[in-house]
């Protein structure tokens, strides 16, 4: 993804979604609340600080508070729309006597809150509506794992299951499994904090949380959106990912048919990076070992991060520039279906013992078929991949991702209501 | 302060839904706030008045509960409700329905009690239904109300006219305050709060 066509694309969308609700409903609720919350968000601090310099910078700054992705639509938000700069993944366990009627309730009721609270306005009967005031690109995306669709008398997918098993895996039941998906994200952890417990509040009769993992890039601002971000091992991740707007997102990510067309499938891998060891390496290796330059993020056979690596060039010995062992080479499939939508956050939790850092990467992909284009690769990498040196998956899930619903509807109805 | 502001950015946002309901049925269904959960939808046209965000606590059979929301008068007069019916499935969802306010009473406690002549929303103005404020009372539910059904609210003016909406039932740990004049022993403190598990 060139840093052009993400910046170009996803905001087109953002701004059409913006419209639809500011421009397009001058008089609705939206820009009542929009302009509430812009209302909320400017007011200084305090009256007395009106004059001080303080509020002439608040003044210039630029507040992104206020600013909305669309919950409705045909698809989901939280997939071709911009990475926020905070997300929380949440597994659910199911209660036992939640039937088909009650996952129906269950998804009503939590559709109903993520549209209000994305929309900044409060949820029904939330206690603390000033936390939501600032939605800052609030989306939740739910996703059913093989549980909820077996519960719900649905037709699974073959891919819908845990992945097969890889050699380097070290999977723990705690970061793995689960049968009901929230992903929350915001690029504010308040509002991210807020929302999450509204969500799982209303979840509380129907589902226990089974793991809670949150992940961050950098902030809002300190960047140019559409940067590529970078993983904790200070390396660009990300640069070869599908383009929301084009052809092959759309084949690639949404899937055409049955109760899931117009959704995708989602596959979280909880990958831990042993820092501690990483900083055995030096810059050449560390370089070597992802086949890209550290600095610009471009393949070791060019200049700028989106070139295309060349894996024919050789050294004067003789060698491939970017080595075979490397993570590009192994990650390229020369099946052009076989591609995924990246979508990871960095980790990083208080550490035991005697180490310093406990760190890694939530690596969230959307694909159309889990089997076809998510394994093959996973395989690949499983069999020879440098980087496995340093990083071990300690927690793997796999879910479907309903489409989107339209104002009164909610998400899962084409799995519930037929 | 800030709870007074924003009380009336949710009046302005409530305000102007209604509008957009009553008024063109393309750009509201647009700007609907619900998802999955039809709140405040108009089924009669009566007068100006609308409710909105409306929702109730989710409580079991024979308990006693509340409904919520937010009514909005854009006409040029007050108009009062003077009663309430709710229903669950086309059936009567309690024996008893009262309009409430919570009070202070001497001793310091927040006291829930019928309010005399019912609820007046002023001409271009609102009204709050709220925990621990004016409420729709319901009393000895005839089933349990569970999160996520769907009950419908009438509200019935003095000129005779209704308001019907639908409202969310959804699982609610507040609103625990008092009953004034009835035996409330287990409605004390918190230890008759709504059990999330059903």
């Amino acid at each position: 993804m060139t840093p052009r066509d993400h910046a170009a694309v996803p905001s087109r969308r953002l701004a059409s979604r913006r419209q639809f609700l500011l421009g397009g409903a001058v008089a609705g609720v939206g820009a009542a609340v929009a302009i509430g919350a812009d209302h909320l968000l400017s007011r200084p601090a305090a009256p007395s600080s009106a004059t001080s310099p303080a509020a002439t910078d608040a003044a210039a700054e630029q507040v992104h508070g206020a600013d909305i992705v669309m919950f409705h639509g045909k698809h989901q938000a939280g997939i071709d729309t911009p990475p926020a700069a905070h997300a929380t993944f949440l597994g659910l366990d199911l209660r036992e006597d939640v039937d088909r009627d009650g996952l129906r309730r269950l998804m009503r009721v939590l559709s109903d809150d993520a549209a209000r609270l994305t929309a900044g306005r409060a949820a029904l009967a939330d206690t603390e509506p000033e936390l939501g005031a600032a939605p800052a690109r609030l989306t939740v995306t739910f996703g059913f794992g093989p549980g909820f669709v077996t519960r719900a008398g649905g037709a699974a997918p073959g891919w819908l299951a845990p992945l097969p098993a890889f050699g380097i895996d070290r999977l723990r039941p705690e970061y793995s499994e689960g049968d009901l998906l929230l992903i929350v994200s915001s690029d504010d952890a308040v509002t991210l904090a807020h929302a999450t417990r509204m969500l799982l509040k209303d979840a509380r009769s129907f589902a226990s949380v089974r793991w809670s993992q949150s992940g961050f890039r950098r902030a809002r601002g300190t960047e140019a959106s559409g940067t590529t971000m970078r993983n904790l091992f200070g390396q660009v991740d990300g640069t070869s990912n599908l383009v929301p707007g084009t052809a092959d997102f759309d084949r690639l990510v949404w899937i055409d048919d049955g109760w899931l067309a117009g959704g995708t499938s989602f596959v979280l891998r909880r990958i831990e990076m042993n820092l501690d060891t990483w900083d055995e390496v030096d810059r050449v290796g560390r370089e070597q070992s992802m086949g890209r330059f550290l600095d610009s993020g471009a393949p070791l056979t060019g200049k700028e991060e989106h070139d295309e690596p060349d894996f024919e060039a050789t050294t004067s010995l003789g060698f491939p520039v970017i080595p075979d062992f490397s993570h590009v080479r192994r990650a390229r499939s020369d099946n052009p279906d076989e591609r995924i939508l990246r979508r990871a956050y960095n980790y990083d939790e208080p550490p035991g013992g005697a180490a310093v850092s406990r760190s890694g990467l939530l690596f969230g992909s959307f694909q159309a078929d889990v089997s076809r284009q998510f394994t093959p690769l996973q395989r690949r990498l499983d069999e020879l991949d440098l980087l496995n040196t340093w990083t071990t998956p300690i927690g793997s899930a796999v879910f479907a991702i309903p489409p989107g619903c339209e104002p009164g509807g909610y998400i899962g109805e084409t799995l519930l209501d037929v | 302060m800030n709870i007074s502001s924003r009380s009336a950015l949710i009046t302005a946002g409530a305000l102007v839904l209604s509008l957009g309901l009553a008024g063109c049925a393309g750009s509201a269904d647009a700007a609907a706030p619900s998802g999955g959960v039809t709140a405040g939808t108009t089924s009669e046209a009566t007068a100006p008045l609308a409710l909105t965000d409306a929702w109730a606590k989710a409580a079991k059979v024979g308990d006693m509960t509340a409904a919520f929301g937010t009514l909005t008068n854009d006409g040029d007069t007050d108009l009062t409700v003077t009663s309430a019916t709710v229903e669950l499935a086309g059936t009567a969802a309690a024996s008893e329905i009262e309009l409430h306010e919570t009070v202070m009473d001497a001793s310091g406690t927040m006291t829930m009690r019928p309010v005399d002549g019912g609820f007046t929303v002023p001409a271009h103005g609102s009204l709050t239904l709220e925990p621990g404020g004016n409420h729709i009372m319901l009393m000895g539910l005839v089933s349990d109300l569970v999160a996520g059904d769907e009950v419908s609210i009438t509200l019935t003016l003095t000129d005779g006219s209704t308001l019907s909406v639908t409202a969310p039932v959804k699982d609610f740990t507040g609103a625990n305050e008092n009953y004034g004049g009835e035996d409330m022993s287990g409605m004390d403190h918190g230890e008759h709060t709504s059990d999330p598990t059903p």
